[in-house]
C-alpha cells in the first residue's frame, strides 16, 4: 500500500512539475502546480505530518494558488511569447540543473545510509496537538517574528496594489 | 472485518443516500421558496411534484451536451467535475453518529475519523473554488469570467472570518477531530440546557452567526450569490454549461450547502446529541415529532383541499408514522436516533438557507467586499480575542 | 480482502531516500523552470515549487529523526511563502499596470 501510494503520488508530483515548466499558458502552469501541491500533501500524510498536510491544502492550494489564479485571470495574461533574447541560462540551464540533481542524489544516498524505511503510521508526532505544542513553546519567538513579517507583507501589498500610484 | 471492505460498504450506503438527498433538496428548496412567495411550486410530476427530481435528472441526462466552439475544451470539461469532486469528498469526514456496534462489528458512523478533520474540510472547500474559477475562465465569455473572478475573490475574503469563527469554539473543545468535538459537547448544564458550543458549552453565539454568514458566501448562496447573479451576469460562471456538466455544478453547490450545515451542526449544535436529556424523555422526542407531523398529514388527508390529497397525504403520513415508531425498535434505535438528531439539526440549517434565499436581496459587489473586510473580519477577530481571554481566565 | 492481494501489500515500505530524491527532482525542475521561463508569474510559481520541494525534505527529515521540528520549519516556509505571494503578486500587478507586459525580458528599463 505504501509503495503503491508513494509511487502514484510521486509520479503525479513529477508530471505536474514538468507540466508547470513546459506549459505555455500561466493558467495551465498554475493548475499543474496545484496538482503537485495536492500530491505532496498526500506524501506528507504518508510521512505522518498530518497538520502540515492539512496546512498545505489550506494555505498553499486553497489560498496562495487561488490568489495566483485570480491574478492571472484578472490580468487576462495570455500564453507566453517566444523570447528573442536567448540568454546564457538557455544553454547552461539544463546541464547545470541535471548536474545539481545528480549531485544531490549522490549526496543523499551516500550520507543517509542509516535512513529508516517509511511506513505509514510509524511516526505519529505530527498531529495538530504536537505541532501546536512545539510551535508555541520552543519556537515561540520565530512564530512571533513571522507574524510581524506577515503584517509588513499585508501593509506592503496594500500600498503596492493601490490604484493611484504615481 | 477488513477496514477496506467496511469503508466500501459505508460508501455504498452513503453515496445513494447523498445523491437522493441532493435530488430531493432541490425539490424542498423549490417548494419552500414557492410557499415563501405564496406560490405552489412543482406540482405536476407525481403527487405534490414528488417525482420532479427524477424528471429533472432524466432531462439533464438526456439533454445534448453542448460545447461552444470558442471554449478551452480541456478546462471546460474539467471544471464541473473538479467542483463536484471536492464538494463530495469533504462530506466524507463528517461523523453523523457515535461509535456503534452493529452485528458485532464496532464502527463509527461516518466515513473517516481523522485528527485533522476540520482542517481537511476547510482545505477541500477552499479547493472547490478552482472548479468555479476555471469554469469562468475556460468559457471564454466575459460574464463567465466576471463570475469566476468574483467567486475567487469572495472565497478568499470570506475564508478568513470563517476560519476565525471556527477557531473560537476550537479553543473550548481543544481538538480538530470532528468526533471529539461532538463528544466534548455532551451533557447538560443544570440538567436541561445542552452543552452545545452555541448554548451552555461556551455561548459561542457570535461565532455561530459569523460562521453562518461566511457559509452563505462560501456556498455562493443569496445574499452572496454574486458569482452567478443572473440579472447582471446572465448566469455567471455556468452560463455556457448545459446537461450533465451543469448538473455537476448544481450538485456541487448543494453538496457544499450540506457540508457547511453539517460542519455548523458538529461544531456549534452538538452533533448527534439530543436537545433534551434522555432522562427527561429525549429518546422519545424523535417519535413524538414524527407523530406530530403524521398527525398533521392525517388531518389534511381527512380534510383534503384537492381530491388526490386523500390518498397522498395519508400514505406519506403513514410512512412518517412508521419512521417515528422505528426510533423505538431496540436494535435500530442506537443507529437511528443519533442520525435523526444530526439530520434534523443540519436540516433546520438547510431550511434556514432556503428561507434566507426567499427573504434577503442580493448584495452589491462593493458592499460584499466592504462587509467582509471592514465588519466581518474585525468582528471575528474580536470574538476570537474575547473567547481566548475567557478560556485563559477559566483555565487559571 | 487481504487474501486477494499480493503478499506484502500492506507491509512493504518505501526507503526514505526515495522521498529525498523526489524532493531533489522537484527542486531541479523548479530551478529549470526558473531559468527557462519568461513569464513573471510562471517564474514565481517555479519558486513556489522549489519551496515545496524543500518542505518535502524538511518533513522527511522530521520522520527520520522522529521529531516534529522539521515540520515546524516547513510550517514557517509556508507562512513566508504566503507573505511572499501577497507582496509578489502586488508587485506583478503594479508592473503590469505600468508597463503592460509580463515578459521578464521586456521589463529592462528603469524609466518607462
Amino acid at each position: 500500500m505504501d509503495v503503491l501510494l508513494f509511487t502514484f503520488f510521486a509520479l503525479v508530483a513529477i508530471v505536474g512539475a514538468v507540466s508547470l515548466v513546459v506549459q505555455k499558458h500561466p493558467i495551465s502552469s498554475a493548475l499543474s502546480l496545484v496538482s503537485v501541491m495536492v500530491a505532496l500533501s498526500v506524501l506528507f500524510l504518508l510521512l505522518g505530518a498530518e497538520f502540515i498536510a492539512a496546512a498545505q491544502l489550506v494555505v498553499y492550494s486553497g489560498a496562495i494558488m487561488v490568489l495566483f489564479v485570480f491574478v492571472i485571470m484578472l490580468l487576462n495574461a495570455g500564453a507566453e511569447r517566444e523570447s528573442r533574447k536567448a540568454g546564457l541560462a538557455q544553454f547552461l540551464g539544463l546541464p547545470l540543473t541535471a548536474a545539481l540533481l545528480v549531485f544531490a542524489s549522490y549526496v543523499i544516498t551516500q550520507s543517509m545510509s542509516n535512513a529508516k524505511a517509511v511506513k505509514f503510521g510509524a511516526f505519529t508526532g505530527g498531529g495538530p496537538r504536537e505541532v501546536g505544542w512545539t510551535l508555541f513553546t520552543q519556537y515561540l519567538l520565530p512564530f512571533e517574528v513571522t507574524s510581524i513579517l506577515i503584517l509588513v507583507a499585508i501593509a506592503g501589498a496594500v500600498v503596492l496594489a493601490r490604484k493611484e500610484i504615481d | 472485518m477488513d477496514f477496506i471492505l467496511l469503508s466500501i460498504l459505508k460508501t455504498a450506503i452513503a453515496a445513494p443516500v447523498l445523491l437522493g438527498t441532493l435530488a430531493y433538496l432541490v425539490w424542498i428548496e423549490r417548494k419552500v421558496l414557492a410557499h415563501v412567495q405564496l406560490r405552489i411550486g412543482p406540482s405536476r410530476v407525481g403527487p405534490h411534484g414528488l417525482l420532479q427530481p427524477i424528471a429533472d435528472a432524466i432531462k439533464l441526462l438526456t439533454k445534448e451536451d453542448f460545447i461552444p466552439s470558442y471554449v478551452n475544451k480541456f478546462y471546460y470539461w474539467l471544471a464541473p467535475w473538479l467542483a463536484l469532486m471536492f464538494a463530495v469528498t469533504a462530506i466524507s469526514v463528517i461523523p453523523v453518529g457515535p461509535v456503534v456496534e452493529v452485528f458485532g462489528i464496532k464502527t463509527n458512523m461516518g466515513q473517516a475519523d481523522i485528527s485533522i478533520g476540520l482542517l481537511l474540510i476547510l482545505g477541500l472547500t477552499g479547493m472547490g473554488v478552482y472548479g468555479i474559477a476555471l469554469a469562468g475562465w475556460s468559457s471564454n465569455n466575459k460574464y463567465s469570467l466576471l463570475g469566476g473572478l468574483r467567486s475567487s475573490a469572495q472565497m478568499i475574503a470570506y475564508e478568513l472570518p470563517m476560519a476565525m469563527a471556527i477557531a473560537s469554539p476550537l479553543l473550548i473543545v481543544n481538538t480538530l477531530n470532528l468526533r471529539e468535538i461532538v463528544n466534548a459537547q455532551a451533557g447538560y448544564t443544570f440538567g436541561i440546557v445542552p452543552n452545545w458550543n452555541v448554548l451552555g458549552g461556551g455561548l459561542q453565539i457570535f461565532s455561530f452567526i459569523i460562521y453562518l454568514i461566511c457559509a452563505f458566501a462560501e456556498t455562493n448562496r443569496i445574499p452572496f450569490d454574486l458569482p452567478e447573479a443572473e440579472n447582471e451576469l446572465v448566469s455567471g460562471y455556468n452560463t455556457e454549461y448545459s446537461s450533465m456538466k451543469f448538473a455537476a455544478f448544481f450538485m456541487a453547490e448543494y453538496c457544499n450547502i450540506i457540508t457547511a450545515c453539517s460542519v455548523a451542526t458538529t461544531l456549534f449544535l452538538g452533533g448527534w446529541h439530543p436537545i433534551i436529556p434522555n432522562e427527561l424523555g429525549g429518546q422519545f422526542l424523535p417519535t413524538l415529532i414524527c407523530m406530530f407531523f403524521a398527525g398533521v398529514l392525517f388531518y389534511h388527508a381527512l380534510n383534503p383541499s384537492r381530491p388526490s390529497d386523500r390518498l397522498s397525504m395519508g400514505v406519506i403520513g403513514a410512512v412518517i408514522l412508521g419512521l417515528g415508531l422505528m426510533f423505538q425498535v431496540p436494535v435500530v434505535k442506537d443507529l437511528a436516533q443519533p442520525l435523526f438528531w444530526f439530520a434534523s439539526k443540519a436540516g433546520f440549517l438547510i431550511f434556514f438557507f432556503i428561507w434566507v434565499r426567499g427573504t434577503v436581496p442580493r448584495f452589491r459587489y462593493d458592499q460584499l467586499m466592504r462587509f467582509a473586510w471592514l465588519f466581518l473580519f474585525p468582528a471575528a477577530l474580536l470574538n476570537l480575542l474575547v473567547t481566548a481571554f475567557i478560556v485563559a481566565v477559566k483555565s487559571n | 480482502m487481504s487474501q486477494f492481494l499480493p503478499p506484502g501489500f500492506f507491509t512493504a515500505t518505501v526507503p526514505l531516500n526515495a522521498y529525498l530524491i523526489l524532493s531533489a527532482i522537484l527542486f531541479a525542475i523548479g530551478a529549470c523552470g526558473f531559468l527557462f521561463r519568461k513569464n513573471i508569474i510562471t517564474i514565481y510559481m517555479c519558486i513556489e515549487l522549489m519551496l515545496n520541494a524543500v518542505n518535502l525534505s524538511f518533513v522527511t527529515f522530521s520522520y527520520q529523526f522522529g521529531k516534529v521540528d522539521g515540520q515546524i520549519y516547513s510550517f514557517f516556509v509556508m507562512v513566508v511563502a504566503a507573505a511572499e505571494a501577497a507582496v509578489g503578486l502586488a508587485i506583478i500587478l503594479t508592473i503590469f499596470r505600468n508597463l503592460g507586459t509580463l515578459q521578464i525580458d521586456e521589463i529592462d528599463s528603469l524609466k518607462n
